[in-house]
């Protein structure tokens, strides 16, 4: 096909043209984008100069974040950032994954299509939509059908249990966690689940061949030959949940600490830039915001770096 | 694909129709969103009369100084106000349009909305976690006769920078030096950590923890405690008498205050004099730059600030909102005279 193409190309004389047009057009469209992203660069150490050579590297590491005496460090928000992602990614990658085997495998087409399809739409529902749901609807449920009965049940455990003592108001840490992997649950199992589609009949019959049971396919034969794909998946729904703003805004509390209660309020770097940028008026406080931008951008560059290289040393 | 196409085409027709109506002069606002319902309704009221239309976007104090300091909007609108360096240094005006209350609001079993007396400096207390039980002992001197039930306190603040925020804690800087010391005022604090507290997005988060936690305090703007129905608090004027947040304790707040002497405008009306003044009271402010381009432009925007002094109280007071005393009304167009300019001229006579 491509040498077809080709050969065609070099014989006739307009058809160079348009292809040479065409090579110029996506080769600007594609240096366009790498210019839009050195251009956020530049200006987000810019706006956060003032900041940045204030506090030094060290902004990184500062676990305060005091708008009354423009003293600020980036510590609280990283930390709500990355636990906030890190509950989401535990329970959506589990979850997502068992979804799409039941999906692709499992379940008969006419339950299939359906649920398919909803959880196409669940992709599809604008975050501030689970923000004031997880507000309204999830958080007095989570408040009373959980937090509850873990103050009372998982609080004198040891190691996790501290992760449970906290006011019993259904918002926090946690409360954004779940709510994150709800939003990345549908690109985690739309993924996964095209992955087991693509993988031929003839695998499975073979296995089935062999004396494989149901299961036996499912964990022995098709998982592995998908690891790639799911890895993938669940890197773009960390990708998702690193940068979430709304809906984290809405449920994690805004408190710029770092607590081992998951009950507590925390903040996150997008929720926190979201909430104060609008109202800051002090200089520093402002500029302090922007570098915290700068940080999500390299905490997302790093994570995603890692993860990619996590994948190239597993295939 | 017909879907598409009918969405475009009418997408084109609002364009085209935007244009067309563009001819009438658009007066462009932008910042504080505390008041934006009520400068959303004196604009629409004003375009009913006038045709000038009033575009005033609600992008927060901090975007409206912005906005206004580059000169992309014809005035800005701050709810704390600029020092006067400031608006010296950026040469620009800055007046009160119209007034706002906090009010504390609660959650506590077997207690009815206007029942509680609190103190400022309880309050304080109690956000600074030095109280944290409901019947505490200083709460219950202060009110014999009301069954308060030994209840853990749950604090709930604003999660979000904004005005109600800043006016709030300025309040409990007033009344507690423990408070100014060690926590100050913004329009997003650290908030102690002694205390137990919940960070709600927006008056509507604050409202709704506050319905939902049992044991809860947290502080709205008065319109939202009413329209919700939530739980207030008396609370102590300055000069120590109780009282419940109605608009005549407001009002008092406003008319108390002592604007002659405070230049640029700038006073916060928390904790002011008078035996009726309800202590969290706040006014909103307008900023416009001294040197106008376009003076025609100038007299318009003056005209509909103007209109809303004298027609819009109504409308204000509908949305909970507190008019400005006419006294004040009257220093601010004194200062519209003298300061507003173009090439070196006075814009109203």
């Amino acid at each position: 096909m491509l040498s077809t193409t080709m050969s065609r190309a070099v014989n006739s004389p307009e058809l160079i043209n348009g292809d040479s047009i065409f090579h110029r057009l996506s080769f600007t469209s594609a240096i366009l984008i790498f210019l839009v992203l050195i251009g956020i660069i530049i200006s987000l150490i810019d706006g956060g100069w003032q900041a940045l050579t204030e506090f030094g590297p060290g902004f990184v590491f500062r676990n305060v974040w005091d708008t009354v005496n423009s003293d600020f460090g980036a510590a609280a928000a990283i930390y709500g950032t990355l636990v906030s992602s890190l509950i989401a990614i535990v329970i959506a990658i589990p979850v997502g994954l068992g979804t799409a085997i039941f999906l692709a495998e499992l379940a008969p087409g006419w339950i299939s299509r359906p649920v398919s399809m909803a959880i196409e739409l669940l992709a599809a529902v604008p975050s501030i939509i689970y923000g004031m749901w997880g507000l309204f609807v999830f958080a007095p449920w989570f408040s009373e059908g959980f937090q509850f009965w873990a103050l009372e049940n998982l609080v004198d455990l040891p190691l996790i249990g501290p992760w449970f003592d906290g006011p019993p108001i259904g918002i926090g840490l946690l409360t954004a966690g779940i709510i994150l992997s709800f939003m990345i649950l549908p690109i985690i199992t739309a993924l996964t689940r095209d992955a087991l589609k693509t993988i031929p009949n003839v695998v499975r019959e073979a296995a089935y061949g062999v004396g494989a049971t149901p299961y036996e396919v499912i964990t022995r034969v098709l998982l592995p030959s998908i690891k790639n794909a799911a890895v993938g998946a669940g890197i773009l729904g960390l990708g998702r949940a690193l940068g979430e703003t709304m809906a984290v805004a809405f449920v994690i509390g805004g408190a710029s600490r770092i607590e081992t209660s998951l009950f507590m309020p925390a903040s996150s770097i997008s929720s926190t830039i979201a909430q104060q940028f609008n109202e800051a008026t002090n200089e520093m406080h402002i500029s302090a915001l922007i570098s915290l931008g700068l940080v999500l951008f390299v905490l997302t560059f790093i994570v995603m770096g890692a993860a990619r290289l996590l994948l190239k040393k597993k295939s | 694909m017909k879907l598409l196409k009918s969405v475009l085409i009418s997408s084109l027709l609002a364009a085209a129709s935007f244009s067309a109506s563009a001819k009438t002069e658009i007066i462009n606002g932008a910042g504080a969103s505390f008041p934006h319902p009520i400068y959303a309704k004196w604009a629409e009221e004003y375009q009913k009369e006038t045709g000038i239309r009033i575009n005033y976007q609600a992008i927060g104090s901090g975007g409206g100084i912005r906005q206004i300091t580059a000169k992309t909007v014809d005035f800005g609108a701050s709810d704390a106000p600029l020092d006067v360096k400031k608006l010296a240094k950026e040469d620009m005006i800055q007046f009160p349009m119209v007034m706002g209350a906090i009010v504390p609001v609660i959650n506590v079993p077997g207690i009815e909305p206007g029942a509680l007396k609190l103190t400022g400096k309880i309050l304080a207390d109690i956000y600074m976690g030095n109280i944290k039980k409901w019947n505490d002992e200083r709460i219950s001197a202060l009110n014999p006769g009301v069954n308060i039930p030994n209840q853990a306190i749950y604090v709930v603040h604003r999660s979000d920078g904004s005005g109600t925020t800043y006016n709030f804690t300025d309040y409990l800087s007033r009344v507690s030096s423990e408070w100014k010391e060690n926590i100050g005022k913004n329009t997003d604090i650290t908030w102690p950590k002694k205390a137990t507290t919940i960070g709600g997005n927006g008056n509507a988060g604050v409202a709704n923890f506050v319905r939902r936690t049992r044991g809860a305090i947290g502080y709205v703007e008065y319109a939202y405690a009413k329209q919700n129905s939530l739980t207030y608090t008396q609370l102590a004027s300055a000069d120590g008498k109780f009282l419940q947040p109605n608009m005549d304790t407001f009002q008092a707040a406003a008319a108390n205050a002592d604007w002659a002497n405070a230049p640029g405008f700038r006073l916060l009306l928390n904790n002011q004099p008078g035996a009726d003044s309800w202590p969290m009271t706040a006014a909103t402010f307008i900023l416009m730059h001294k040197d106008q381009k376009n003076a025609k432009k100038a007299q318009h925007i003056i005209d509909f600030f103007e209109w809303s002094y004298e027609k819009g109280g109504d409308f204000a007071v509908g949305l909970d909102y507190i008019p400005m005393p006419e006294a004040v009304v009257e220093m601010v167009e004194n200062v519209w005279k003298k300061d507003l300019t173009t090439d070196g001229k006075t814009i109203i006579k």
